[in-house]
């Protein structure tokens, strides 16, 4: 057994996990953060994309024992109380969702194109970019159109804020 | 149209849940006590089961039991079966083989069910999985539909001799065959319809609850028609009486067809619940998907398209093998015969059509609907056609196309279908204007001067969705009706309930019923909620498949609206003192027409719940429930262009551009619609560039069966779509709608395909069309 201490969505949690438990069981089953979701056994899809230490990491893909000490936003934990963030505002607004089962990572992992790109983004580059996050429904148009729909309000929104 | 109203491109009421992560998928149910199930699976493809010992696997940790196919057939669990009857040409009907949802003395694929696990964890029930002893005597495997019909082919049910299950025929052969022997010209072609793995994100889940005290059974599942699970569970598996059995589909992370069906998976947790006392939950790996889930086309044809000397159609003849799998899956039969040969009249007047279909048992995972169903598979074979004879002919595909459109509705066609209405020539011609096509032959010569080869290709595809009216396809041979029911609950706040036997997966029922209830009665959709997915709610419903919601379910919620309206009208009247006809509804209240007078809506529900002032001898109260069973099916229809760059050196096509163009009659929401038209293409060009299912022909191992194997569309696969509306109203339902679940997925392949083979030359090229195959296929028509 491991023992994990991390920060979770601002909240700090201790447990007592099997040392093979993943960072997205340990979500899921001990926090009941159902949000995070998995869609593969591969680490292809991206659903269970989540924020650790400020980075998209796919929480299949890490041990809950590495995470341990670690700073995780979820999807949960992205919106500011009633206020969306504006990456799950955009997916709203442009219809960047249908079944929703992909959305949570796709988000997180917008969120996080977006941090890495303050010069902006192109269609290119996000279409690239969500290599490792896959919808079966929507055929990314509206995703795409979401997130630089987004990266433009919050560049704005920056904008904003510093003057 | 109001804002909020038809027509209005409302956002999703739903998507608050979905982006905050408050989505609540099967996985996410957690019930006391639960436990977890694992699954022990075939590795062969074929083999019988000499012996399975369990002994070791109970005795590892937190294992509550381990259940084999013998208990589970000693319980009287029922064999799965398919639900749609289909009888051979010598008037025989289908041979259906025996699938027990846990295999007993023989496995017939791999991935096939064996043994149950349930263990306190799924770690716990994985480990115990491994140490099941299961002795197979292996026997070889027939993979390919076509090999399986020969002589000496491995056999895999004794009921379907030479692993025939039907050999069916639909259509005038006589006269096809007149058609063929004094035609012109004859096109010829062998299209194969590769067999895909339909890969809804969310993974297939169950999770069973048996109360002993009520001898009742819960089962939430990840299912697209939750009253037919509970339906075919009771009557056909044996699990519970339905008054005992409750089914909850809830948020459903997908299903493009493959939740449909009833599966051993759900049938064996329910059992294990009461076998084992406790809450049983088995959530699907991504390899268990890829191996499980039922797949979808895999059609082999011959075809011959026979025209006269003014290049009109006179003839089409079809003969197409149909490879099911290893068992006949619930709805598997109607894919190739009645959602396929119906269809192979495309947008054209064909006087005379024969169609053979045979229907095939193979060592692989049961075939049945997938987006589209039949629909996919006619639609790729005449448009490939199409384009095919325009190309021997000389002539331009948009103007051979048209010269054959069927052009006055209804149009009677030779196979069963009746068109009631289209515009093919508008949407052609939107089509080629979005596209430019005219412009085509420019850009061809500058991506030659840059090196690159460049090709235009279209598709004209119809299809007929609903799937109804239920006596049509009671006559056809399918078990239940197809119809849909509602309940419009208006609470005595003025607020509203609508259930609906619709099923949203994705589909975003939960705003576009709303705006219709909101269309109707002015109440804002905030205060309409819809409630689906679950069998102790809702009256009873058939689910969401074949493009019906729309159609049919809506329809459905029209028809108790209209009753809603007419109680309320009468309220109105008696408390306005007014004549029932001169009442009208607008803007949420209801007036006295040309006075003053007027209701607001949350008082006239108040009204009818205090009934302390009723019209004499009515019910108090205001709830209304409907069933709807439509007149004819809906005909969808639309032209889809594709415009591709292939590098001759690396065989690496990309598309440029993709426009479409489709009439699905009138629209509630256009946002929700566009998104259903994106992700329908997006699924036909995965279909005709990057995916396939592939087994190895020896062993029968499905060798793309994870993410890392098959290729799933990713972003930077697609282009953006240009999409465009040219709709005639359905004249068959009250709304008009003909439904645009499917289109995507129908319209695209040939659309692609068509534009590739353009682009290298080479008409010979198989889906998908790999960077390799390209290549292989430009070095072919070099030399």
């Amino acid at each position: 057994m491991s023992d994990v201490v991390m920060t979770v969505n601002g909240r700090k949690v201790a447990a007592s996990v099997e040392d093979r438990t993943l960072l997205v069981h340990f979500l899921r089953e001990n926090l009941n953060l159902t949000g995070t979701h998995v869609g593969c056994d591969t680490s292809q899809c991206g659903a269970c994309v989540v924020h650790v230490d400020g980075k998209a990491v796919k929480s299949c893909t890490m041990l809950a024992a590495q995470a341990s000490g670690s700073t995780i936003v979820t999807i949960e934990g992205l919106a500011e109380g009633a206020e969306l963030h504006p990456v799950q505002a955009a997916f709203r607004e442009h219809h960047g969702l249908q079944c929703g089962f992909c959305t949570p990572g796709m988000i997180m992992a917008a969120t996080d194109m977006i941090r890495r790109h303050p010069e902006g983004l192109d269609e290119k580059t996000v279409r690239h970019e969500l290599e490792g996050n896959i919808c079966r429904c929507t055929g990314y148009h509206n995703i795409v159109k979401a997130i630089l729909a987004a990266s433009k309000a919050m560049a704005a929104g920056g904008e904003a804020k510093a003057a | 149209m109001g804002m909020e109203g038809i027509g209005a491109r409302v956002a999703r009421k739903e998507d608050k849940r979905f982006i905050t992560g408050g989505g609540r998928y099967t996985d996410d149910m957690v019930l006391p006590g639960m436990k977890h199930a694992v699954f022990v699976r075939s590795p062969h493809a074929h083999a019988d089961i000499k012996g399975i010992d369990v002994a070791e696997a109970k005795d590892m940790p937190g294992v509550v039991d381990v259940l084999t196919g013998r208990q589970l057939k000693a319980d009287g669990v029922g064999n799965l079966i398919c639900g749609w009857m289909i009888h051979s040409k010598d008037g025989s009907p289908m041979k259906m083989g025996a699938w027990s949802p846990l295999a007993v003395d023989r496995v017939r694929y791999v991935g096939d069910a064996v043994a149950i696990v349930v263990a306190d964890t799924k770690g716990q029930a994985r480990d115990a999985a491994e140490k099941v002893v299961v002795e197979y005597d292996e026997k070889d495997a027939v993979i390919v539909a076509a090999e399986a019909l020969k002589p000496g082919a491995p056999q895999l049910h004794p009921e379907a001799e030479n692993n025939l299950i039907f050999d069916w025929e639909l259509g005038d052969a006589k006269a096809t065959d007149e058609a063929l022997a004094k035609a012109a010209h004859i096109t010829k072609m062998h299209i194969v319809n590769n067999r895909l793995v339909p890969n809804a994100m969310e993974p297939r889940a169950a999770l069973a609850h048996y109360d002993k005290a009520e001898d009742h059974t819960t089962c939430w599942t990840t299912s697209q028609n939750p009253h037919v699970a509970r339906l075919v569970m009771s009557a056909f598996y044996n699990i519970a009486p339905e008054n005992k059995l409750r089914v909850i589909a809830p948020d459903v992370g997908g299903g493009f067809g493959s939740k449909i069906f009833i599966y051993p998976e759900e049938v064996v947790c329910c059992w294990a619940s009461k076998k084992t006392g406790v809450p049983v939950k088995w959530v699907a790996d991504r390899t268990e998907s890829f191996l499980t889930d039922a797949h979808g086309r895999d059609h082999v044809s011959e075809v011959q398209m026979a025209f006269d000397a003014d290049n009109r159609i006179i003839g089409l003849k079809v003969d197409t093998i149909a490879n099911f799998g290893a068992y006949m899956s619930l709805f598997s039969s109607s894919v190739p015969t009645y959602l396929y040969a119906t269809l192979l009249s495309g947008q054209y007047a064909i006087p005379a059509i024969h169609a053979n279909v045979r229907a095939v048992y193979t060592n692989t995972s049961p075939v049945d609907a997938y987006r589209g169903a039949g629909r996919p598979e006619a639609t790729y074979l005449v448009e490939r056609t199409m384009e095919t004879a325009a190309r021997e002919l000389g002539v331009s595909p948009a103007e051979l196309r048209r010269k054959n459109f069927v052009t006055q509705f209804p149009h009677q066609t030779p196979v069963i279908m009746c068109y009631d209405a289209g515009d093919y020539a508008a949407s052609l011609d939107a089509a080629m204007q979005a596209a430019d096509y005219a412009g085509f032959p420019a850009r061809r010569e500058e991506a030659k001067r840059r090196g690159k080869l460049r090709g235009i290709g279209m598709s004209n595809y119809i299809e007929a969705c609903g799937i109804a009216p239920s006596a049509a396809v009671g006559s056809l041979g399918a078990g239940v009706g197809l119809w849909e029911s509602a309940e419009v609950r208006v609470n005595a706040v003025g607020t509203i309930e609508v259930l609906t036997g619709s099923h949203s997966h994705g589909q975003g029922h939960e705003t576009t019923f709303a705006q219709l209830v909101n269309q109707r009665f002015g109440v804002p959709i905030d205060s309409v909620s819809i409630v689906h997915g679950d069998t102790d709610k809702v009256q009873m419903g058939m689910g969401t498949y074949g493009s019906r919601s729309g159609a049919v379910g809506m329809s459905a919620i029209v028809k108790a609206l209209d009753k809603v309206e007419a109680k309320a009208k009468k309220i109105a009247a008696h408390l306005m003192e007014a004549d029932e006809s001169d009442i009208v509804i607008e803007n949420g209240e209801l007036k006295v027409a040309g006075t003053d007078k007027s209701v607001p809506w949350f008082q006239l529900a108040l009204a009818a719940y205090t009934a302390h002032n009723l019209p004499a001898g009515m019910e108090p109260g205001l709830k209304e429930t409907a069933f709807y069973d439509p007149s004819n099916f809906t005909f969808p229809a639309g032209c889809y262009i594709c415009e591709v760059e292939v590098d001759p050196d690396t065989g690496v096509t990309e598309i440029i551009q993709f426009v479409a163009a489709d009439d699905f009659g009138n629209i509630i929401n256009p946002m929700i619609v566009e998104g259903q038209v994106h992700g329908g293409i997006a699924q036909g060009i995965g279909q005709s560039m990057l995916e396939g299912a592939h087994y190895d022909a020896g062993s029968g191992q499905l060798i793309t069966a994870s993410y890392m194997d098959y290729c799933m569309p990713r972003a930077d696969d697609l282009p953006s779509f240009q999409v465009s509306h040219q709709n005639t109203p359905c004249p068959g339902n009250p709304l008009g709608i003909k439904g645009c679940g499917e289109a995507g997925a129908i319209g695209s392949p040939p659309a692609v395909i068509n534009a590739i083979t353009d682009a290298i030359g080479n008409n010979d090229l198989l889906m998908p069309a790999t960077p390799e195959r390209v290549w292989a296929a430009i070095h072919v028509a070099k030399h």
